[in-house]
C-alpha cells in the first residue's frame, strides 16, 4: 500500500520523462542524497571516509562504467581495471606536465585519455563476440600494465614506478582533508550516475540493449554496429577513467600500475553481477557487499577463531567463504541485488496480497 | 467435463508462480484421453506453453513452481519428476521455437532423443529409419549442421527427436510458428500419422485455431490462466463464441466492441 | 640458425605445456558453453593433493589413483552444489560462478595442503638431448606425448560416443537437452570428472616443472590466448594454438623483445591471438557460431 503509484497522473511530458517516475522513488533518493551530504560528513570519522566510503564510491563509479558496456551493450570485458589505470596516469601527467591545469579539468581530460584508449581496444568487438571478446579484452589488460611499467616517463621515471598524487586546489580550497575528499567523490559520482541512469533511457542506451539482446537483429533494424559498439567502449571507459582518477587522487594518493591488476577488473565485474547487470542502483549495491563484506568477515572470524587458527589459515578461510558467497548469491538470484529490490517493490506493491 | 475412456494424463487443479510473485495459472485442469489429441488455445500470454512446461517439469530452470495441484501420468504422480526421469516414463516436450542443437549434425539431433533409451545400435538404427519415414526431408539432410536448415526442417527435426525417445505422449508447443500455411498442414499430418499409426497421445500448444481445431480430438481453450471453455473439437468449432473470437468468423451483424468485451467477460466465468 | 631452431623447437614443446591446461577448458566448454576460469585452481588442486598424499609415504600410483578419486569427487560435487541450481542462465552468471569456484579451491587446496611450496619429481630424466645439433628436453617431449594421447582420446570422447553427442547438445541448448531427456546431472558430473582428470595431468607436469604452488593458477593467462586462437570448442585447436602461440612467443621474446627492454611474454600471446580472430572470429577450429533472426 506504501509503494504504490496509484493516483500520481502525469499531465505534461516534462512529468512523464522524470528519471524517477514514482513519486515513492523520488523521496527516497532524495532521503539517500539528504543522508549522503547532509548527515554524513558531520558524524563520519576519518577511518569510515578514507578507508570505505571513498572506494565503496569510486568502485560504483567504475563498476557503472563497466555495467553501461557489459550490462547495457553486452560486451563482457574482463580488462576495466586498464582503463582506470589509463584515467589515474592520465590526470598524473596532465596535471604534472601542464602548468596550472585545474584538477576538475585534468580529471575530464582522465576520463578521455581513457575513452580514447577504449575505443581502440574496442575495435576488435566489432568481429569478436562473447568470451572470444572477453579473453580479448585481457589484451588491453596486460598491455596497459606493461606500457605503464615499462615507459618510466608515465612514472616522471619514479624509481619504484609509483606516483604521488598532485594537491587538489579549487578556488584556494585544497582538498586534503577525508571529509573534503569523501564529498569532492560524492559530488563528481552522484553527477556521472544521474548522466548514467539518462544515458540508458535515451536512444544510445536502446540502442546497446538492442545490441546487446541480439546483435544481428539490431543491426537488421538499423543501428549502426560501428558507432554503437565504440561509443559504448568509449563512454564506459570514460567513466573507468575518471574513476581511476579518483582511485589514486582521493582514495590512495599514491598509486603504481599494480593497483588496477586484473583482479581490480574481476572485482569490478563480481560488483555488476552480485548488483544486478543493466541496472544502475546495482552498481551501488555490488560495491557497497564488495566494500563492506570482506570488513565484516574479518571482523568475524577474526573475534570467532581469535588465536585458534594461524593468520595465513584465516585469510584462506576468508577466502574459502567470500569464494562460496559469490556462488551462492549467484544461485539465489543470478540476476542481483537489483532484481531482488525490484522484486520487493512489486510485492511492497500488491500488498497486502501476495499476488 | 466428460471424456470416454481412460486418460493418459490429468492435470488436476493447477497453479503456477513464477519468481514467487507472479501467478500466471490460476487452476487449470485438463485431461488427456489415451490415444487422441487435444488441442490448448488461447491468445499469447493465456498459460498454453507454462501449462506444458509445467507437465513436463521444465518450469524449475525458469524459476516457475507449480504451487497446488497435481498431475498425473497414467495414474501417476509426475509433478515432481525431473524431465528425463518424465521423458522415461514416455512423455516428452517439443519445445516451442524448435530449439534444435544448431552445432549438431540433423542425424545427430535426432540420435540425442535416444539418449534415455538403454538399447543396442541396431535398434536406434531401425527407428531412425522409421523416422526418416516420416519426415522424408530430414533423411537428404541427415549430414548437414542443424543452425542451416530451414524452419520447416527444424520443426520436423524436433518432433522427430522426441519421437526417438518412444514415448507415449508428446507435448506438442505451437507447431506451426513462423511456418507457411502449407507447411503446417504437412506438419499436423505427421502428427495425426503419429497418432494413428504410433498410437502416441498429443497435448498441442497452438494459436491457430483454426488447423488446431480440424486436427484435434478434443479442446480447451485457455484465458488469462484459466480454462474458460472445453468440450469436443468439433463441438468447439461449431461454438458461436469461439467463431467470433478465434476463428474471426462472425456470425449475423457486426457487433460493437463494447459488446465483445462484455461477452468475454462473462464468459470467463463458466469454467 | 641453430640457435632459432632451437628456440623454436623449446616453444613449440612449451605451448604443448600450454595446451594441457587448454583441455581443460575446451571440455567445459563444449559440455556447458562456458569458460571455466576455475581450470587453473584445479590444477593447482590436483597438483597439490598429488604431492600431499605422496609425502603420506602412498606410493606413487595410488597416490595418483587417489588425486584422481579427488578430482572426481570435486567434480561431482561441483556439479550438485554450483552447477545444477545455474540451469538455463546465462553464460555471463556461469562464468562468473566458476571465478567464485576459482577463489574457493585455491583456499580450499592451501586450507588442506597447506600454501608452502612443494617439489615434485615425476622421475622423468630432464637431461636434455643431443639432435643432430639441437638441443631437446626429453621432459618436454614426454608431456608432448601425454597431449597427443588426451587428445586423441576426448577426440573419439566427444564424437564418436553417445555421452559425447549429449554434452555437445547441452552445450547448444540446456532446456532443450532436458526436453529430450539427456539428464544435465550426469552429463556435467562426467565433464567436470574429466576437467579434473585433464587438470590432474597438467598439474603434475606443471608441477614438477615451476614447483607445486599458487603460481600455478596463473597458467590460465597463458592456456587463454591458446583457446581464443585455436577456438574454445577445438580439442585438436587447443594443440594447434599452443603450437602457435608457444612457438612465436619465444620466437618474439629473444629476437624482438630485447627491443621494446622485454617483459613482453604477458600480451604478445593475447595480441597474436587477436590478430587470429579478426580473420576468424570463433578461432582457427571452433565451431561457427550461427545466428539466424
Amino acid at each position: 500500500m506504501i509503494y504504490r503509484e496509484t493516483g500520481q497522473y502525469k499531465s505534461n511530458y516534462g512529468a512523464d520523462e522524470q528519471i524517477f517516475p514514482i513519486r515513492q522513488d523520488r523521496i527516497g533518493v532524495m532521503i539517500i542524497l539528504a543522508l549522503a551530504y547532509l548527515v554524513v560528513p558531520f558524524i563520519g570519522n576519518d577511518y569510515w571516509f578514507s578507508a570505505i566510503l571513498i572506494p565503496f564510491l569510486v568502485l560504483s563509479l567504475a563498476a557503472i562504467g563497466l555495467n553501461l558496456l557489459t550490462g547495457y551493450a553486452g560486451q563482457l570485458s574482463l580488462g576495466s581495471a586498464g582503463f582506470m589505470a589509463v584515467g589515474a596516469f592520465a590526470a598524473y601527467n596532465f596535471m604534472l606536465r601542464i602548468e596550472g591545469m585545474p584538477f576538475l579539468l585534468g580529471f575530464i581530460l582522465a576520463g578521455l585519455s581513457a575513452a580514447a584508449v577504449g575505443i581502440v581496444f574496442g575495435l576488435p568487438s566489432l568481429r569478436v563476440k562473447g568470451f572470444y571478446l572477453a579473453a580479448a579484452t585481457l589484451a588491453s589488460q596486460f598491455f596497459i600494465e606493461w606500457v605503464l611499467t615499462k615507459f618510466p616517463w608515465f612514472t616522471n621515471y619514479s624509481a619504484s614506478g609509483v606516483i604521488t598524487a598532485q594537491k587538489m586546489v579549487l578556488f584556494g580550497y585544497a582538498f586534503d582533508t577525508p571529509v573534503s575528499r569523501y564529498v569532492l567523490t560524492l559530488v563528481i559520482v552522484t553527477l556521472l550516475a544521474l548522466v548514467a541512469k539518462n544515458l540508458v533511457r535515451t536512444r544510445t542506451g536502446r540502442d546497446w540493449m538492442a545490441i546487446r539482446d541480439m546483435d544481428v537483429a539490431a543491426e537488421v533494424i538499423g543501428i549502426p554496429m560501428l558507432k554503437t559498439k565504440l561509443l559504448a567502449f568509449a563512454i564506459s571507459s570514460f567513466y573507468l577513467g575518471v574513476a581511476g582518477a579518483l582511485w589514486a587522487y582521493c582514495y590512495l594518493g599514491t598509486v603504481e600500475p599494480q593497483a588496477f591488476e586484473l583482479t581490480r577488473s574481476f572485482q569490478l565485474l563480481f560488483i555488476i553481477i552480485i548488483g544486478g547487470m543493466g541496472t544502475i542502483v546495482g552498481a551501488f549495491f555490488g560495491a557497497a557487499f564488495i566494500v563492506f563484506f570482506p570488513i565484516f568477515l574479518n571482523l568475524f572470524t577474526s573475534t570467532v577463531f581469535a588465536g585458534q587458527l594461524d593468520p595465513g589459515m584465516l585469510s584462506h578461510l576468508e577466502q574459502f567463504v567470500f569464494g562460496s558467497l559469490i556462488i551462492f548469491f549467484l544461485i539465489v538470484e543470478p540476476l542481483g541485488l537489483a532484481r531482488l529490490w525490484q522484486l520487493g517493490k512489486q510485492k511492497l506493491r500488491l500488498w497486502p496480497f501476495p499476488h | 467435463m466428460s471424456v470416454q475412456g481412460n486418460s493418459i494424463l490429468t492435470v488436476n487443479n493447477i497453479e503456477v508462480i513464477y519468481n514467487r510473485v507472479i501467478l500466471v495459472l490460476k487452476g487449470v485442469s485438463l485431461d488427456v484421453p489415451e490415444g487422441k489429441i487435444v488441442a490448448l488455445l488461447g491468445a499469447n500470454g493465456a498459460g498454453k506453453t507454462t501449462t506444458l512446461k509445467a507437465v513436463s517439469n521444465l518450469l524449475r530452470a525458469e524459476r516457475g513452481d507449480v504451487t497446488k495441484g497435481s498431475i498425473e501420468f497414467r495414474g501417476k504422480r509426475v509433478d515432481k519428476m525431473t524431465p528425463p526421469e518424465l521423458v522415461k516414463q514416455g512423455v516428452v516436450q517439443v519445445m516451442e521455437g524448435r530449439r534444435c542443437f544448431s552445432h549438431l549434425t540433423v542425424e545427430e539431433n535426432l540420435l540425442t532423443g535416444a539418449y534415455t533409451r538403454k538399447v543396442g545400435r541396431a535398434e536406434i538404427k531401425r527407428d531412425l529409419e522409421r523416422v526418416y519415414a516420416y519426415f522424408l526431408p530430414l533423411k537428404q539432410r541427415r549430414n548437414s549442421q542443424a543452425g542451416y536448415t530451414s524452419g520447416g526442417e527444424q520443426q520436423m527435426m524436433a518432433i522427430g527427436r522426441a519421437l526417438m525417445a518412444q514415448p507415449a505422449m508428446i507435448l506438442l508447443d505451437e507447431p506451426s510458428m513462423g511456418l507457411a500455411p502449407q507447411l503446417v498442414e504437412e506438419i499436423f499430418e505427421i502428427v495425426r500419422d503419429l497418432n494413428q499409426k504410433e498410437k502416441v497421445s498429443f497435448l498441442l500448444a497452438e494459436q491457430n485455431t483454426n488447423v488446431a481445431l480440424r486436427f484435434a480430438d478434443f479442446g480447451y481453450i485457455l484465458e488469462n490462466g484459466r480454462v474458460v471453455m472445453d468440450g469436443k473439437a468439433a463441438d468447439l468449432a461449431a461454438n458461436e463464441d469461439v467463431k467470433e473470437f478465434y476463428l474471426g468468423i462472425s456470425s449475423g451483424a457486426r457487433k460493437s466492441f463494447r459488446d465483445a468485451k462484455h461477452y468475454r467477460r462473462r464468459k470467463r466465468w463458466l469454467a | 640458425m641453430l640457435f632459432f631452431i632451437e628456440v623454436l623447437i623449446g616453444g613449440l614443446l612449451a605451448g604443448v605445456m600450454y595446451s594441457l591446461v587448454a583441455l581443460g577448458f575446451v571440455l567445459i566448454y563444449k559440455a556447458s558453453g562456458v569458460l571455466n576460469f576455475a581450470q587453473g585452481s584445479m590444477v593447482l588442486f590436483a597438483a597439490l593433493s598429488f604431492v600431499s598424499i605422496l609425502a603420506m609415504g602412498v606410493p606413487f600410483w595410488l597416490a595418483l589413483l587417489l588425486t584422481l578419486a579427488i578430482m572426481v569427487l570435486l567434480g561431482v560435487v561441483i556439479e550438485k552444489v554450483v552447477l545444477r541450481p545455474l540451469v538455463n542462465q546465462p553464460q555471463i552468471t556461469l562464468f562468473m560462478a566458476t571465478i567464485g569456484l576459482s577463489i574457493l579451491i585455491e583456499a580450499l587446496g592451501q586450507m588442506i595442503w597447506g600454501s608452502q611450496v612443494h617439489g615434485l619429481d615425476l622421475g622423468i630424466n630432464d637431461i636434455p638431448f643431443n639432435f643432430y645439433g639441437v638441443f631437446i628436453s626429453q621432459f618436454d617431449l614426454f608431456a608432448a606425448g601425454c597431449a597427443a594421447v588426451l587428445v586423441a582420446g576426448l577426440s573419439l570422447f566427444f564424437h564418436k560416443t553417445k555421452i559425447g553427442r549429449a554434452l555437445r547438445a547441452v552445450a547448444d541448448d540446456h532446456q532443450a537437452a532436458m526436453s529430450v531427456g539427456i539428464p544435465l546431472k550426469h552429463v556435467w558430473t562426467v565433464v567436470w570428472a574429466a576437467a579434473g582428470f585433464v587438470a590432474l595431468v597438467a598439474g603434475l607436469l606443471w608441477g614438477s616443472r615451476l614447483g607445486v604452488q599458487f603460481a600455478l593458477t596463473l597458467v590460465v593467462l597463458k592456456a587463454l590466448p591458446v583457446l581464443i586462437l585455436g577456438g574454445f570448442t577445438s580439442v585438436p585447436g587447443a594443440i594447434v594454438g599452443g603450437l602457435i602461440i608457444g612457438a612465436t612467443e619465444k620466437l618474439a621474446e629473444v629476437f624482438i623483445g630485447p627491443y621494446f627492454g622485454g617483459g613482453i611474454e604477458n600480451w604478445f600471446p593475447y595480441a597474436l591471438a587477436l590478430v587470429f580472430l579478426l580473420i576468424r572470429p570463433d578461432g582457427l577450429f571452433g565451431e561457427k557460431h550461427i545466428e539466424r533472426v
